[in-house]
């Protein structure tokens, strides 16, 4: 098919099925759709919206179509994007095993691993969470502690994850384990289990920004079954640090903002006024969010360059952590512009001019950006060490 | 299109690599400084950047050039900028034949830019900061003009053949309409270019035009309508500029993170105490930001696409902070050395300061955008 039928039969195809409501702005958490076993909580349109582009494996356009895939090669699958981002249409799915689980199933995973999870992440049918971070294991990860003993045909696994994005909410978890007490990289396993099976529990935690997204969660003793283990037994890490980039790739989307409308701008015009010129009435508000602009606009230009480059094989591996870095760093400052520009009325914590507080906790919610997913910190030591190749501390 | 350099525009690189590396590394403009040179380059590196095509790069094949675009074009400049090395390429082969395309004034002055013989200069600014306002004055007489006003930061200017000189024939000095661009030779006369020396070595002029005659066919384009081919120079200068200013703060930084790696202090490479790592890092990133964002605005000129101008904008502004942000952080990591006119890295400082005022600094990009925006 050529570039242009493609894209013919895309708008054509989008324009019939993406559901109105589905091109509205995404405003609290409740808009957005993460599938699951549950599906009480979507609407109606949203669950169409999920649906229809998961039978054609376009919630993940460029998988193979075999693993529930849509089979579409680098130039349709950015046609597709374009598509969806003229009409505004919402992500179909969030999903940690989009972003995440997906690619590094595709890469360790066996036959039988891919075709028995691959196709239920892309029909959003089943919800994943990451259990990776330990309360004695953040950025330094490969400390991590719990355990998984070999039991013939099962793991049995005990310990404590911390940090765990919608553990309450999921329905299988992949989980870094230690196989290995006495090597510590060399010591990890990668494993996925289902949240139901007996012994798993969670607590919520809360967040500044008042919302609970996380979890503590404990596994006490814990049956695993062998054929659940990703890759080689003590060789997690490398499936760990392949799963890392992606989620880096992911995260560093947030510094792109979206959509055609400028949010940051307009909010200031509308709480602050123009002066005599036609300008922003806060010469130094208006300054900051001009540079701000040029930051985020060249960023854009470097995001589509990642992505060229990742698809053309062509992106250093350490690339993710540079993206990572400097996406989330300049989200964070989106939003303490965005502050600035709503003045008082971005304060008030559920009211209408606050957009029933999605502004205040966007604004914290945004602060986690330079932490999960590993801190900015730790990808400047990754950049440092693995780009400019500067001398070990 | 994707957003990296194909193969044919590598082995470009590569070739311009190669040269301007050899033949014009930092020795060579510390060399003209040192001698108080008073042309400001080598012309016979300039002849030789014609045989290799150069100097043709933007110039149709049909009127003896490379017919290639702002993408090849900024491979040179960035050359250029890694190795500071003087050359009026921005301004003539890049600015002036952007400004000439597609007009009369093309069939008289392609074959001298091609052939290495001419050098072209660009009398845009009027004051220190640069500005969209033209009051240099174009009064019609007999069957051409007469200009009267002055000009500055006009680099080669005092040895330039061809001035492309913005002069206002009506309306007032804020006015979008009513100018016209000219293609004046250097041999005009009641025209007096002063030289200074800037702060980087390199020379500009000042330029005072009192009552010069050009005849009717100076004019490039359209009388009053010289805004078009204007902005297609500004649009070209400051894509180059961006691509010049990405050299120079690349090269600052490959020194800095090299020098990292040799210098040693308290019985370590520099480069393991992670208070510099971590700059260094931070550095790589808005380099490579600045990279896309030049990258881009290259292709969407190309391409003629409307979001060029933007583009231009962002990536004018972007290379300024970031370069200046190589050049600040390339002199305070080489420590005392680093203020030592006889290590390279302060000429890096110099040079990038130079090229982000040159076409309109960081502010000025970035109040276009905002102005453009709405707000
Ligand atoms: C919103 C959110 C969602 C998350 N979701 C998940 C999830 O779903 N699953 C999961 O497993 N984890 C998740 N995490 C956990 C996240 O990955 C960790 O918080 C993160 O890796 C940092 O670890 P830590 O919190 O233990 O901080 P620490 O590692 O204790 O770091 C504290 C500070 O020290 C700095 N620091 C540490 N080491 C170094 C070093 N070598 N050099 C310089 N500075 C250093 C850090 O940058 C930081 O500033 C989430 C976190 C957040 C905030």
């Amino acid at each position: 098919m050529t570039e242009d039928t493609f894209r013919t039969e895309t708008r054509a195809w989008l324009e019939a099925n993406c559901p109105p409501e589905m091109r509205e702005p995404v405003r609290t958490d409740a808009d957005v759709c993460w599938g699951g076993r549950d599906q009480s909580k979507l609407t109606q349109p949203q669950k169409d919206w999920m649906n229809r582009m998961g039978e054609r494996g376009w919630t993940v356009p460029d998988w193979p179509k075999e693993y529930g895939g849509g089979g579409l090669n680098p130039a349709e699958t950015k046609t597709l994007r374009e598509e969806m981002a003229r009409i505004r249409a919402r992500n179909p799915l969030n999903s940690f095993g989009i972003s995440m689980l997906g690619p590094a199933l595709l890469k360790y995973g066996t036959e039988e691993q891919k075709k028995d999870h691959l196709p239920k992440i892309a029909r959003g049918e089943i919800r994943w969470c990451q259990g990776y971070s330990e309360p004695n294991a953040g950025s330094d990860l490969a400390s991590l502690a719990t355990s998984a003993e070999d039991k013939g045909d099962h793991f049995l696994v005990n310990g404590q994850k911390v940090w765990t994005s919608y553990a309450d909410y999921a329905d299988w978890i992949f989980c870094l384990v230690r196989t290995d007490k006495t090597n510590k990289h060399n010591g990890i396993s990668f494993v996925l289990f289902d949240m139901a099976t007996p012994g798993v529990s969670t607590k919520p935690i809360l967040l500044i920004s008042g919302y609970s997204p996380f979890c503590e969660t404990f596994f006490d003793d814990v049956k695993v079954p062998k054929e659940n283990l990703v890759g080689t037994l003590n060789k997690g890490w490398d499936v760990a640090k392949y799963l890392l980039g992606h989620e880096r790739e992911m995260i560093s989307g947030m510094g792109l903002g979206g959509g055609s409308k400028n949010p940051l701008i307009e909010g200031a015009l509308a709480t602050i006024g123009v002066d005599h010129d036609g300008k922003l009435a806060d010469p130094l508000l208006r300054a900051q969010i001009a540079q701000f602009e040029v930051r985020s606009k060249a960023f854009a230009a470097m995001s589509e360059r990642f992505i060229d480059e990742l698809k053309a094989g062509k992106a250093h591996p350490a690339d993710p952590s540079m993206m990572k870095y400097y996406g989330t760093e300049l989200n964070k400052s989106r939003h303490e512009l965005m502050m600035a520009a709503g003045g008082s009325d971005a304060l008030e914590w559920d009211s209408d001019r606050s957009d029933g507080g999605a502004a205040p906790r966007a604004w914290l919610r945004t602060k986690a950006n330079s932490i999960e997913g590993g801190t900015s910190e730790v990808q400047l030591n990754i950049v440092a060490k693995r780009i400019l190749e500067l001398p070990g501390a | 299109m994707p957003l990296y350099l194909n193969e044919d525009q590598q082995m470009l690189r590569d070739a311009a690599r190669e040269f301007v590396g050899e033949q014009m590394p930092v020795a060579h403009m510390r060399a003209l400084r040192d001698t108080n040179d008073t042309t400001g380059f080598s012309r016979d590196h300039w002849k030789q950047f014609a045989e290799m095509g150069f100097t043709g790069i933007l110039i149709g094949e049909d009127h003896g050039g490379l017919g290639l675009g702002h993408v090849e074009a900024g491979v040179v400049l960035e050359e250029i900028g890694r190795n500071l090395a003087p050359s009026p390429f921005l301004s003539t082969a890049v600015a002036a034949v952007a400004a000439l395309k597609g007009t009369g004034a093309a069939e008289r002055w392609f074959p001298g830019i091609v052939s290495g013989d001419t050098v072209a200069a660009l009398a845009i600014d009027e004051s220190a900061k640069h500005r969209a306002s033209v009051a240099l004055k174009a009064e019609r007489s007999g069957n051409g003009f007469k200009l009267t006003g002055a000009k500055q930061f006009v680099t080669h200017g005092h040895v330039a053949d061809l001035l492309i000189v913005a002069a206002r024939t009506s309306g007032s000095a804020n006015d979008t309409d009513g100018v016209t661009l000219f293609a004046v030779p250097k041999d005009a006369a009641k025209l007096t270019a002063t030289p200074e020396r800037l702060a980087d070595a390199n020379l500009a002029a000042r330029i005072e035009f009192d009552g010069v005659e050009v005849d009717a066919d100076a004019v490039i384009g359209e009388v009053d309508a010289g805004r078009s081919p204007l902005d297609r120079l500004l649009r070209a200068g400051r894509t180059g500029a961006s691509a010049e200013l990405l050299g120079v703060g690349g090269g600052a930084m490959d020194m800095t993170v090299d020098y990292l790696k040799q210098r040693k202090q308290f019985g370590v490479p520099i480069g393991s105490f992670q208070a510099l790592q971590h700059r260094a890092a931070h550095l790589y990133a808005e380099m490579e930001v600045a990279r896309a964002a030049v990258l881009k605005a290259q292709q969407l000129l190309d391409a003629g696409d409307p979001k060029a101008d933007a583009a231009v904008s962002v990536a004018k502004a972007m290379t300024g902070m970031a370069t200046t942000l190589a050049v600040q952080e390339g002199v305070q990591m080489h420590g005392g050395i680093g203020m030592t006119d006889e290590y390279d890295i302060g000429f890096y400082m110099k040079r990038a300061r130079v090229l982000a005022e040159l076409f309109g600094d960081a502010n000025f990009h970035a109040d276009a955008l905002a102005t453009a925006a709405g707000y």
